[in-house]
């Protein structure tokens, strides 16, 4: 129990609250055909660090964050560029930025070296789910202890924060969400903001993915934008039903992937474990391939007739 | 208070339009067009692909970007009326996969009167059934929209915007793709709301119907052509104006003798 408590509570928690967190927000960029918004912001995340990395020496929360948020707001920037000056549709001009942009943070992260400090590729695509533990967590009496308490790993407070700011927005902005999702020329003529609320949501997926990615690396990000949401749209008609799914498809994907990277590599035979983030992903995609071949509501019958 | 240097005209019209430019990548798309639309009329706006029709409607409820031009709703800027306006647009310009059914499109329009900690009231959704119910699609509340026909799903839009209660309606193509039955049913509903003495707006592609329809015109090419009752300005000679001279002789006499006549002249024949 007390091995529990100090090496997987922190981590799994975690891991569930940004699973739904990002499953959450892919609702509606799933819906606006924008999911590839949530893959760009996580990558781009990586040159944003290693450059205030560069500039500021410290792997410091903030300076990471800072670093994060400013590529965030190029990368959006940038895209509205491309689209509008090449005049090309927004998923290639999406494709073409964070795709350099993460190249770049390679590049900068090679030829730097970063000097042995924990900062490189593959810290940025799985993050270190495992390593926050907990170590003042030996029993359940821990969780009602202000000093054990003081000790989480700060991701975990980070992580709610997130979480909470999250769903505060998709609860007090659920109308003006909903109608500049479905229909944005008519939100604009009821003056439900559709610019102002494009504009928020993409700043929330951006703090989504930042804050996840500190802690669990941009695959699970990625994969919690999309595969949730997509698979929960598979099994109903209802929007908040679709909601309601994807929040259940985060939390099994989250818990049953964090249980399978440490047990299944034991029951082939293996003394290693899998990585967390990587298993949790993997699972996501599972869930929503069987959402694909299974699903009740995959049947599109009645298709707008374009003309 | 309405400015007193407006003349009495654009003070009761709903939505008085007055040299509306919009431009895209410099290129004048609706240049400098005016129209009043007269109070409790049924005007329609008629012109070729790409003389600026939808825009000229988008950019008069604010949601295209106008260069320049006022836009009055009974003479107060547009901004702070928008409450009397209410918008239906093009069909095909949304993704009817969205998850939502009929009774969610048609809340959609009492936005106004929900705060974000409300609920959907009782009250609220009766007014939405009874806007289906004007529409003929009490029956397909509960329904998919995916699962709609194209003159269903025109009907549910219409039903969205009845439930504003809006003093002017403004509709892009309503007709575009419904069949004859689904029109006949719209035009029922929009001249039921003409003789309360609310005021609508259309987009209208069919030159045939306009002297059925409608009462007023707005003929356009980019920039305005003619306007007026349609007696007056839907003529001859407008109309050549407006298409480039495309109009066949024959094409052109069906239309500018009153349907009624035609009809006179064929049973004759």
């Amino acid at each position: 129990m007390s091995e529990f408590m100090m090496f997987s509570l922190v981590p799994l928690t975690i891991a569930i609250i940004i699973s739904m967190t990002c499953a959450l927000l892919g609702n509606f960029l799933v819906l606006r055909r924008q999911s590839l918004i949530g893959d760009a912001i996580s990558h781009v995340a990586l040159p944003g660090i290693v450059v205030s990395f560069l500039i500021t020496g410290s792997l410091a929360s903030l300076a990471m964050m800072l670093g994060a948020g400013v590529a965030a707001l190029v990368t959006v920037v940038l895209i509205e560029l491309i689209r509008r000056l090449g005049r090309v549709e927004g998923s290639a001009a999406m494709g073409v930025v964070f795709t350099s942009l993460f190249a770049l943070g390679v590049l900068l992260l090679e030829w730097h070296g970063a000097g042995g400090v924990h900062l490189d590729v593959e810290h940025a695509l799985y993050g270190n789910l495992e390593s926050l533990i907990w170590f003042e967590g030996t029993g359940l009496a821990a969780l009602f202890d202000p000093v054990a308490l003081a000790d989480l790993p700060p991701q975990l407070g980070r992580a709610a924060w997130v979480g909470l700011l999250v769903v505060a927005f998709v609860v007090v902005m659920r109308r003006p969400l909903v109608l500049a999702s479905f229909d944005p020329d008519f939100a604009a003529s009821l003056q439900a903001r559709p610019a102002l609320v494009d504009l928020l949501l993409v700043t929330l997926v951006a703090v989504a993915a930042i804050a996840a990615f500190e802690a669990v690396g941009s695959i699970i990000v990625i994969a919690m934008f999309i595969c949730p949401a997509a698979a929960a749209r598979l099994m109903t008609n209802r929007l908040g039903a679709q909601i309601a799914w994807s929040q259940g498809f985060a939390v099994a994907a989250a818990v049953a992937g964090y249980l399978l990277a440490g047990e299944a590599p034991r029951w082939l035979g293996f003394e290693a474990s899998l990585s967390a983030a990587g298993m949790i992903a993997t699972v996501a995609g599972i869930i929503l391939l069987a959402a694909c071949l299974f699903g009740p509501c995959r049947a599109r019958s009645g298709s707008a007739q374009r003309g | 208070m309405p400015d007193s240097r407006l003349g009495k005209a654009v003070i009761a019209s709903p939505l008085a339009i007055q040299g509306l430019t919009v431009s895209y990548d410099h290129r004048p798309v609706v240049h400098s067009v005016d129209f009043i639309t007269p109070p409790g009329s049924m005007s329609a706006i008629i012109g070729p692909n790409g003389a600026g029709k939808s825009t000229l409607l988008k950019a008069a409820l604010g949601i295209t970007r106008r260069l320049s031009g006022e836009v009055r709703v009974f003479g107060r800027p547009l901004e702070q009326e928008m409450r009397h306006l209410a918008f239906v647009p093009q069909r095909s310009s949304i993704d009817w996969d969205f998850p939502a059914r009929v009774i969610d499109v048609v809340g959609m329009g009492l936005y106004r009167d929900l705060r974000w900690w409300q609920f959907g009231a009782r009250r609220l959704r009766r007014r939405a059934m009874e806007s289906l119910a004007r529409v003929g699609m009490e029956g397909f509340a509960e329904r998919q929209i995916g699962q709609l026909s194209g003159g269903q799903q025109q009907r549910v839009f219409l039903a969205r915007a009845l439930v504003q209660e809006a003093d002017i309606t403004i509709l892009d193509e309503p007709f575009a793709g419904v069949d004859a039955a689904t029109e006949a049913a719209i035009i029922e509903v929009l001249k039921s709301l003409r003789d309360e003495g609310r005021t609508l707006l259309c987009v209208h592609h069919d030159l045939a119907t306009v002297r059925d329809y409608f009462d007023h015109v707005l003929l356009m090419n980019v920039r305005r052509i003619a306007a007026g009752p349609v007696d007056e300005a839907f003529t001859e000679e407008n109309l050549q104006a407006t298409y480039g001279g495309r109009l066949s002789p024959v094409q052109l006499a069906r239309l500018i003798e009153s349907p009624i006549e035609v009809r006179k002249e064929e049973a004759g024949q």
